[in-house]
């Protein structure tokens, strides 16, 4: 193994299919018009000295250290900035070159410190290495005079020196070490679009400076890590670099944290992660990445994790650590008790979508083929399962229809219930990116998320609507694009329904759908529907992306058809720039759907009821499987508290954080007679729990996740894991003493297995994967490489399906006692239920939720900011701190739900979406009033945490 | 099940026939029951053709009739 080095090519790419020919150094070579002579000669394999220039940044041309003579032309121009041109000449090395570029080191390391033995980049010094590169002998100039270098000059204080800036918890800047270059303030702007950074004073007084010369945890950082990458010095480096010292071997994997799926590289040094870096080839991500991926991978080694497995006759025991064999017995003789004593359908389990591809399938497949009954669910079910079930009705199959790169095509991009920047950053900020080159924007959502107005992005149109009327809108939105004309007939006419289309455009049609009809509903000005409505329908290549906003409603699945209707009814599908895209929101959420972890479908999205798909599995696995779809997650706890559901295996879920209505979720809990929780940490759930088997990181194994995008991509394991095995190994153990005689010695064997059974993944494999770096299902003979973008030629289901969307209220009604909607979502430093951000420094920035209140309702109960309050639902109450602010419309409050002290689902309702369960978390009527402390609930919740968590002990560990 | 929990099933078969009765083409009592015996486990179907069949109280009407229509499910 070695340290993976991605070339730096200095330049961007240039897309342009017109191809230059010329020569540098008397080689000839060939690359697309527009491509910087830097770039070229590198693509040649010749390295031009460079300090400003890096490939992930546009040319800059200030270190005037890649100068180059071109045949006929005068002087010394930069390679960065100078583009190829037909037959001309380069020079890259001439007597005149090497004199400038020594000229110019020697002025560069004459204000640098020359502590490079000691310094954290020693190895990584791109200044170092073009010192070398230009043969630097001699600094002439001394340190003496006016420097950076330097606390003291001759005794004095140097007032240009500034000291070590380690407000950041992940990196720090040191000003003494500072070329200004200015790459890390470009990759601020460029890449990440936060431009958090900017040079303060010119000339010798040029310094990087975060916001108004503030320190960089006070300013708008949002520590993606984009400009520490850019670095080409000391000066902003990771402080695990300064602690470890340089990596010595990296692999590439896949982050384990949201659904974009970016690709990094495990620097090593040993079995220790020096430091994350994103990779540049990943599809994902292409080189960036945002603070949890880049910087939170802490948890891993944090001393809450349990390394040992643990039981407990009753939960209010406490654990008892015991040999790996005593708890996998005691967990598969009770299963069968169970099972024997209540029926089979008794027991079931909740496959994981943070763990790989490979383990979601073996435990849906226990559950199958072990328990004999198709009691699986997994957390799509609380976030994406109206994704799944709407676009499969109108499209023929459940996903995204593109790819991420997709976006840059774009020409309108209509963003419904989804917050990107916080979410799903590094595709945020792609999305930003497009929006700075011209891309228009609508955001429809009831807060002003960051897209509505941050530097340099401007939405075109915000409609704010209440919460709960996502169907109201796009039945809105299609009002207009019929009754103006606006519908793409060729396309409806050629790839859609005819019949299904006119029932839909008469009922979109009448009066009662008009903007004008539902403004009072809605709670936004008609006119502004009606020109987002004519900018989406006309703006060009028009791409909608949306997320757990649209889904987590009682009408979600009814909100994502009415999306797909609006994408059909304008013709934009089936070609880059357009298409319906749902933002997943846990890494391996695709995947475990893909998977088969719903109850009602096999992997590959066949149905269960289906005698085909189940022979084909039956056959292969060697086992009877029952046709009936099983329980959802909900279904399980309302069954659970009927008494007939007894038994549950839960893989790397926390439902009892994330799960709503949380009282009715502990009692269904409490009612089991074997709760198995593998996981990290003992999470809330586990207080419930009688086995806990101790699970790993995505840095102890090998395995797949697959993105939003579909794209499958692998893990690969750095370090052994510290509980002594995998995930799919531990699920294998328990299956194994069900009975189920398993023999995978290598996860690559299950994916072979999912190949084999599943059509729209024939073509994947390891050796596929390892090869291509990754592949976007579906992939097999008839699209051996996968597919990008989906439904180019004809949807997948044959005739695209119009469905008729009528909205219907809620019944999470305001009214007197609850004047207020609450609406949940996330944080960009904190993921999910925050079990593993909360264990990192991102909590640094994140340190308890809030509720976000509009000043007016906050006056009116006498709120001010950072006071005690409690939210009051017709579930529950809870207590936490207030924070005044005009982001949610009056009428409307906002928290997060990462910390589990602020128990934000004991408000949550268990009303659900009408197809498919999915949880109404985005709509909770409440009232707020000022509180002295927690509640009661709160109170008791926190003895619980302490109690549960109990080990005893007399340690019998025996292995 | 209990009583709590078939108002619970009768809320949520009210709330999918909201979605079906408003839909034009085939028959959409008919795709209302192909809900149901798609995506609802045997034994929350046994208990709303239960419920249906001692005159289905709560039920909306539209759902009564795609209830009726569901074929009987044997509970394991």
């Amino acid at each position: 193994m070695t340290l993976i080095k991605e070339t730096d090519f200095g330049t961007p790419e240039s897309k342009s299919e017109k191809m230059v020919t010329l020569t540098i150094d008397g080689k000839s070579v060939t690359v697309p018009e527009g491509t910087s002579i830097m770039r070229a000669a590198m693509e040649a394999g010749t390295e031009i000295p460079k300090l400003c220039a890096t490939d992930s940044i546009k040319a800059f041309g200030s270190c005037r250290l890649c100068v180059i003579e071109v045949e006929g032309r005068y002087g010394t121009p930069a390679s960065c900035t100078t583009p190829v041109a037909p037959g001309i000449a380069v020079k890259t090395q001439t007597p005149r070159l090497a004199a400038i570029r020594r000229g110019v080191m020697e002025l560069y390391i004459s204000d640098h410190p020359l502590d490079c033995l000691t310094c954290a980049a020693n190895g990584d010094c791109e200044l170092q290495d073009m010192a070398g590169a230009v043969g630097l002998r001699d600094v002439r100039y001394g340190y003496d005079g006016a420097n950076h270098v330097f606390a003291r000059n001759n005794g004095e204080a140097n007032f240009d020196w500034k000291p070590k800036d380690e407000s950041n918890p992940y990196f720090t800047y040191d000003p003494a070490k500072c070329i200004v270059c200015n790459r890390c303030v470009r990759a601020c702007e460029e890449v990440q679009g936060t431009f958090a950074l900017t040079i303060s004073g010119r000339g010798f007084d040029s310094r990087v400076s975060p916001g108004m010369d503030e320190a960089f945890f006070e300013s708008e950082c949002v520590s993606c890590g984009a400009c520490v990458q850019a670095c080409p010095t000391a000066t902003l480096t990771e402080k695990s670099v300064i602690e470890i010292g340089q990596p010595e071997h990296s692999e590439v994997t896949t982050c384990a944290y949201c659904g974009v799926g970016c690709t990094f590289k495990a620097e090593m040094r040993g079995e220790e992660v020096v430091r994350m870096v994103p990779w540049k080839d990943g599809k994902a991500n292409h080189g960036h990445s945002c603070i949890k991926g880049r910087f939170a991978y802490g948890y891993a080694h944090h001393g809450d994790r349990i390394l040992k497995p643990m039981v407990r006759e009753t939960i209010d025991q406490p654990w008892r650590e015991v040999s790996w064999d005593e708890a996998l017995t005691f967990a598969a003789d009770r299963m069968k008790a169970i099972q024997t004593k209540y029926g089979k359908n008794s027991v079931g389990a909740i496959t994981s979508s943070r763990c790989s591809n490979e383990e979601t399938y073996l435990v849906q497949k226990l559950v199958r083929a072990g328990f004999g009954n198709n009691n699986v669910d997994t957390c799509a079910r609380v976030c994406h399962s109206p994704t799944g079930y709407g676009l499969n009705q109108a499209f023929g199959t459940s996903a995204g229809t593109q790819d991420f790169d997709s976006v840059d095509d774009a020409d309108v991009i209509l963003v419904i219930g989804a917050n990107p920047t916080d979410a799903h950053p590094v595709f945020g900020s792609r999305m930003k990116k497009r929006l700075r080159e011209g891309a228009k924007l609508i955001v429809v959502d009831p807060r002003r998320i960051d897209l509505v107005r941050s530097p340099h992005i401007e939405a075109d149109y915000h409609l704010p609507l209440k919460p709960g009327t996502n169907v109201a809108m796009v039945t809105a939105l299609a009002h207009v694009i019929v009754k103006e004309g606006l519908v793409n007939e060729a396309f409806v006419r050629e790839r859609c329904d005819q019949d299904e289309f006119r029932d839909w455009a008469e009922f979109v049609s009448q009066d009662r759908n008009s903007p004008e009809a539902l403004e009072s509903v809605l709670g936004v000005p008609a006119a502004d529907i009606r020109a987002a409505a004519r900018l989406y329908a006309t703006g060009g290549n028009a791409a909608i992306y949306y997320g757990l906003g649209v889904t987590e409603h009682a009408q979600g699945s009814t909100a994502v058809m009415g999306i797909a209707n609006l994408a059909m009814a304008t013709g934009n599908l089936g070609r880059r720039g357009v298409g319906v895209n749902p933002l997943r929101g846990q890494n391996n959420v695709q995947g475990s759907c893909d998977m088969g972890s719903f109850p009602h479908e096999l992997p590959g999205y066949q149905h269960i009821s289906g005698a085909k798909a189940r022979e084909v599995f039956e056959k292969d696995w060697g086992v009877k499987l029952d046709s009936e779809p099983g329980l959802r997650i909900p279904n399980m706890f309302d069954t659970a508290l009927e008494g007939q559901f007894k038994g549950l295996y839960v893989q790397g879920e926390d439902i009892l954080q994330s799960d709503p209505d949380t009282r009715h979720v502990s009692a269904a809990l409490a009612n089991m007679e074997l709760v198995i929780v593998q996981d990290l940490f003992l999470v809330e759930t586990a207080h419930y729990a009688h086995v806990f088997l101790p699970g790993c990181s995505f840095l102890e194994k090998d395995g797949t996740f697959t993105n939003a995008e579909r794209r499958i991509q692998r893990i690969r394991k750095v370090m052994s894991p510290k509980n002594g095995y995998g995930d799919w190994e531990i699920t294998q153990m328990l299956a194994n003493r069900l009975g189920m005689n398993w023999s995978y010695s290598n996860p690559s064997e299950i994916m072979d297995e999912i190949a084999r059974l599943t059509p729209s993944f024939a073509g994947v494999s390891y050796e596929k994967l390892d090869q291509d770096g990754s592949v976007q299902w579906p992939c097999n003979d008839a699209s051996p490489d996968g597919m990008p973008i989906m439904h180019i030629n004809g949807f997948a289901r044959g005739k695209g399906k119009f469905v008729i969307t009528e909205y219907v209220a809620t019944d999470e009604k305001v009214g007197p006692r609850f004047p207020l909607l609450l609406t949940t979502g996330r944080i960009l430093s904190q993921y999910n239920v925050g079990a593993q951000t909360r264990r990192t420094d991102n909590s640094r920035w994140h340190e308890e939720d809030v509720l976000e209140i509009h000043p007016h309702d906050a006056e009116e109960r006498g709120v001010r900011d950072g006071d005690w309050v409690k939210v009051q639902s017709r579930a529950g109450e809870t207590t936490l701190r207030a924070l005044v602010t005009e982001r949610v419309a009056p009428g409307v409050v906002y928290t997060t739900f990462h910390h589990p002290s602020t128990q934000a689902n004991v408000v949550t309702t268990d009303n659900s979406d009408w197809a498919t369960n999915c949880p109404e978390y985005k709509v909770t009527a409440v009232q707020i009033s000022v509180s002295n402390g927690p509640t009661e609930w709160q109170e008791k919740y926190r003895e619980l945490s302490v109690s549960a968590r109990r080990i005893a002990t007399a340690i019998d560990a025996a292995e | 099940m209990s009583h709590n929990s078939v108002d619970k099933l009768v809320k949520m078969a009210n709330q999918i026939a909201t979605f079906f009765t408003a839909q034009k083409s085939g028959d959409p009592v008919a795709g209302m029951a192909e809900h149901l015996a798609k995506f609802w486990e045997p034994r929350m179907r046994a208990a709303i053709i239960e419920h249906a069949a001692h005159g289905g109280a709560g039920l909306d009407p539209f759902a009564l009739e795609a209830v009726k229509r569901l074929p009987p499910v044997s509970v394991g």
